[in-house]
C-alpha cells in the first residue's frame, strides 16, 4: 500500500508534472510558505517575550504576597481608630501554622544605615534576614555565601552586600570577603557579594542576620513585613485573605478594617501577566493556523484548476490503464509535496528571521525578546498539520479528476 | 477474439434519450484488420468506446478473448484496458511534458513493470516505429506523423491483444496518412488484430474488412481486397 512512497517512479511522475509548470508551482507554494513563516515568527516572538518576562522575575517565587502593618481605620475592642499595627515574629509563626497552603513565611526587617569602609561611606538599606530568604528570592552570589542558621543562632556580625554597595565601598578588583565594614558604627565582616536582581520587593543593599538586626536596632519581636509564599497548587489570593484575617484576629483589629494591613500580591500580578502571555500565544496559534489553512486552500484551489487543465492527460492515463486510485494518489501526493516543501521553506526562512530578530533585539541586559525561538516539537507539529491538511485538500481535486469518465475526459478539447 | 451480441447504447439528452447503438452484432477473429465506417452520428465512435471499455453498453454481450466484459468497476476496467487494449487517437494524446520514450513506457508503468525493463521495452517499440533517435524529444519537437508513430509505439508497448485506432489519420496529410497506414498494415501482417474507425474511403480500403454503420445499425459488413499503402509511399 505504501510502497509507492519509496518508489522512484511515483516521485518521478510528480516531479515531472510539477516541473511542467514551474511558475504555477511556485505561486501555489507562496500561500503555505507565508502561512508557516508567519506562524514561526509569531511563535518565536511570543516565546521571546515570555523568556524576557521570565528573566525579569528570575528565580523569584512568584506565588507570593507581601504583608505589612499600617494603622487601623476602625475602632475595635476598646482601641481607637488610628492604632499603629506592628507585625511580630509570633504573627509570622501563627500564619505558618494556621493558614492552609503555606510554603514559607519569611519575616523581614529593614532600616536605613550609614555604612563606612575606610574613607568611603554611603547610605544603604540594611535588611535583617533569615536564610530562608534565599529560597523565595534566590540571591545570585558572585562571591562568598548567604546567611546561614549558625549566623542566626550566634547573632554573628556578618553581612552580605550587593554588587552596587561593593562598587561604592571597595576599590576595583579588591577582595571584599573577610573585610570589615561599619554599619551604624558597628563592625561587620563581609561574607558574600550578590548580583542585584530587578525584581523582589523593596530594594535592598545589605543583608545581615535577622537576630543581629533585632539586637542592634533593639527591635524585640517586631518585624517590618513578611513574605508569604504559597504552595504552587494553592491560590495565593485566598492565602492573602486567610492570613490577613488571622492577623486581624491576633492584633485585635476590626475584621472589616481595610487599612490595618497593607499588602502586595505578587502572585496576582504575575497571573495577570501570564494570562496575557497565554492569550497572546493563543492569538499567535490562531492567526498562524488560519493563515496556514488559507495557504493550503490556495494549493487546493490551484490544483483544482490544474486538474481541469489536465483533464485530457488524466483521460489518456486512464485509457492506458491507470486506475482511479493511482490518479488520486498522484494528485494527493502532489498536494502533500507542495505543502511540505513550502512548509519546510517557510520554517527555514522563519528560523532565519528569528535569528535576525535575536541578533537585533535579543542581546543585552534589557532585551525585549530574549532567545526568540520555536521548539523542535512545535516544528514537527506544524509539519504534521501540513501533511494532514495537504492530504485533505488534495482529496478535493483528486476526486474531481476521477469523477470525469475517461471517455468524457478524452473528448475534452 | 472479439464477440459482440445485440449491443444497445443510448445517451440521455434532457428528458429524452438518444438511441445511438440499436443492436450491434459483430465478431472479429484474431489477425483481422477491420475498418469501422460511418458518417458522424452513426455510432462508430460509441462502438469503439464500448469495445475500448471507456464506455459501457446498456444491453447486450461483449466478450474479449473469451472474457465477458460486464459490470466492470473503474479499477477493473483500467486493468483490462491495460492488459487487453492499445489505443491510438486522432489527436495523438501524447503527454506534452514527457519525451517520446517516457510516453511509450507509460502503460508499462501502470502495469507495474520495473524502471529498467520499462526503458528497454519502450526503446524496443520506439525502434519498431523507427524513432529510436528521437527518444529524448518532447512531442512538440516531433512532426504529426512522428507523434502518431510514438502513439502507436505506446499502444504496442503493453503488447495488447487488440489495437483500437480512432481516426488515426484524421489529423494527418495524405502522404503521412499512407505512411501510418503502411505501418499499421505491417503490424497486421505480423498478426496484430486492429480495429480502425475512419470516415475516409481510401483508409478503409487499406483494411481487410469494412463494417459500415448507419444510425446505430450495421448496414454492411464485407471482406475486401486490401489496398497496400506501400504503393503510394
Amino acid at each position: 500500500m505504501f510502497r509507492f512512497l519509496v518508489d522512484r517512479d511515483s516521485w518521478q511522475e510528480i516531479y515531472d508534472s510539477l516541473r511542467k509548470n514551474k511558475f504555477r508551482t511556485v505561486v501555489t507554494m507562496i500561500g503555505v510558505w507565508w502561512g508557516i513563516l508567519l506562524l514561526i515568527c509569531l511563535l518565536g516572538a511570543a516565546r521571546g517575550m515570555e523568556n524576557s518576562f521570565n528573566r525579569l522575575f528570575g528565580d523569584f517565587a512568584t506565588n507570593s504576597v507581601f504583608i505589612w502593618g499600617q494603622t487601623t481605620s476602625k475602632p475595635f475592642k476598646g482601641f481607637q481608630e488610628g492604632k499603629r499595627v506592628r507585625l511580630t515574629l509570633q504573627d509570622a509563626k501563627a500564619i505558618e501554622r494556621e493558614v492552609e497552603g503555606i510554603e514559607f513565611v519569611v519575616p523581614r526587617n529593614q532600616n536605613g544605615a550609614v555604612v563606612i569602609k575606610g574613607f568611603q561611606s554611603g547610605n544603604f538599606n540594611v535588611n535583617g534576614d533569615y536564610p530562608l530568604l534565599d529560597k523565595v528570592q534566590k540571591k545570585k552570589l558572585i562571591h562568598g555565601r548567604f546567611i546561614n542558621q549558625n549566623d542566626i543562632n550566634e547573632k554573628k556580625k556578618i553581612t552580605i552586600i550587593s554588587e552596587d554597595a561593593y562598587k561604592q565601598l571597595f576599590e576595583k578588583d579588591e577582595d571584599a570577603i573577610g573585610q570589615f565594614i561599619q554599619i551604624n558604627g558597628i563592625n561587620f565582616k563581609v561574607a558574600g557579594i550578590y548580583e542585584a536582581s530587578m525584581m523582589g520587593g523593596p530594594s535592598s543593599d545589605l543583608h545581615i542576620p535577622f537576630t543581629t538586626f533585632q539586637q542592634i536596632y533593639n527591635q524585640g519581636e517586631d518585624i517590618g513585613w513578611m513574605m508569604i509564599t504559597g504552595k504552587p497548587e494553592f491560590d495565593i489570593k485566598q492565602i492573602e485573605l486567610d492570613a490577613k484575617l488571622l492577623l486581624k484576629n491576633l492584633n485585635k483589629v476590626h475584621p472589616k478594617d481595610k487599612r490595618a494591613f497593607g499588602s502586595f500580591n505578587l502572585g496576582k500580578e504575575f497571573k495577570k501577566f501570564t494570562g496575557f502571555l497565554a492569550g497572546m500565544q493563543f492569538l499567535t496559534w490562531f492567526v498562524g493556523i488560519a493563515t496556514l489553512i488559507a495557504g493550503v486552500f490556495a494549493i487546493g484551489n490551484i490544483l483544482l484548476i490544474t486538474v481541469k487543465e489536465r483533464t485530457k492527460e488524466i483521460g489518456v492515463r486512464r485509457a492506458l490503464g491507470a486506475t482511479p486510485f493511482e490518479i488520486k494518489r498522484q494528485i494527493v501526493m502532489e498536494a502533500v509535496l507542495l505543502t511540505l516543501v513550502a512548509g519546510l521553506l517557510g520554517i527555514i526562512s522563519g528560523g532565519l528571521i528569528l535569528m535576525a530578530i535575536d541578533a537585533a533585539f535579543g542581546q543585552g541586559e534589557d532585551a525585549t525578546l530574549v532567545n526568540a525561538s520555536v521548539s523542535i516539537p512545535i516544528v514537527w507539529l506544524a509539519l504534521g498539520i501540513l501533511i494532514v491538511l495537504g492530504t485533505l485538500i488534495g482529496l478535493i481535486p483528486a476526486h474531481k479528476a476521477t469523477s470525469v469518465k475517461p471517455i468524457d475526459a478524452l473528448r475534452e478539447e | 477474439m472479439l464477440e459482440i451480441k445485440n449491443l444497445h447504447k443510448s445517451y440521455p439528452i434532457g428528458k429524452d434519450s438518444l438511441h445511438v447503438l440499436k443492436g450491434i452484432d459483430l465478431s472479429v477473429q484474431a489477425g483481422e484488420l477491420v475498418a469501422i465506417m460511418g458518417s458522424s452520428g452513426s455510432g462508430k465512435s460509441t462502438l469503439l468506446n464500448i469495445i475500448g471499455m471507456l464506455d459501457e453498453a446498456d444491453e447486450g454481450e461483449y466478450f474479449l478473448d473469451n472474457v465477458p466484459i460486464k459490470n466492470l468497476n473503474e479499477k477493473k476496467a483500467a486493468q483490462y484496458r491495460n492488459k487487453f487494449l492499445g489505443f491510438i487517437f486522432q489527436s495523438f494524446n501524447l503527454i506534452a511534458y514527457k519525451n517520446a520514450v517516457e510516453n511509450v513506457s507509460l502503460p508499462l508503468y501502470y502495469q507495474g513493470i520495473g524502471r529498467k525493463e520499462r526503458q528497454e521495452k519502450a526503446m524496443f517499440h520506439l525502434g519498431k516505429v523507427g524513432l529510436k533517435d528521437w527518444a529524448k524529444h518532447l512531442p512538440n519537437e516531433l512532426s504529426g506523423g512522428q507523434k502518431q508513430r510514438v502513439a502507436i509505439a505506446r499502444a504496442l508497448a503493453a503488447e495488447p491483444k487488440l489495437l483500437l485506432a480512432d481516426e488515426p489519420t484524421g489529423a494527418l496529410d495524405t502522404t503521412t496518412s499512407y505512411e501510418i497506414m503502411e505501418f499499421i498494415q505491417q503490424l497486421n501482417d505480423e498478426g496484430k488484430t486492429i480495429l480502425i474507425v475512419t470516415h475516409e474511403e481510401d483508409i478503409a480500403n487499406m483494411c481487410k474488412r469494412i463494417v459500415r454503420l448507419k444510425d446505430g445499425v450495421i448496414m454492411e459488413d464485407s471482406y475486401i481486397t486490401q489496398v497496400r499503402a506501400s504503393q503510394y509511399v
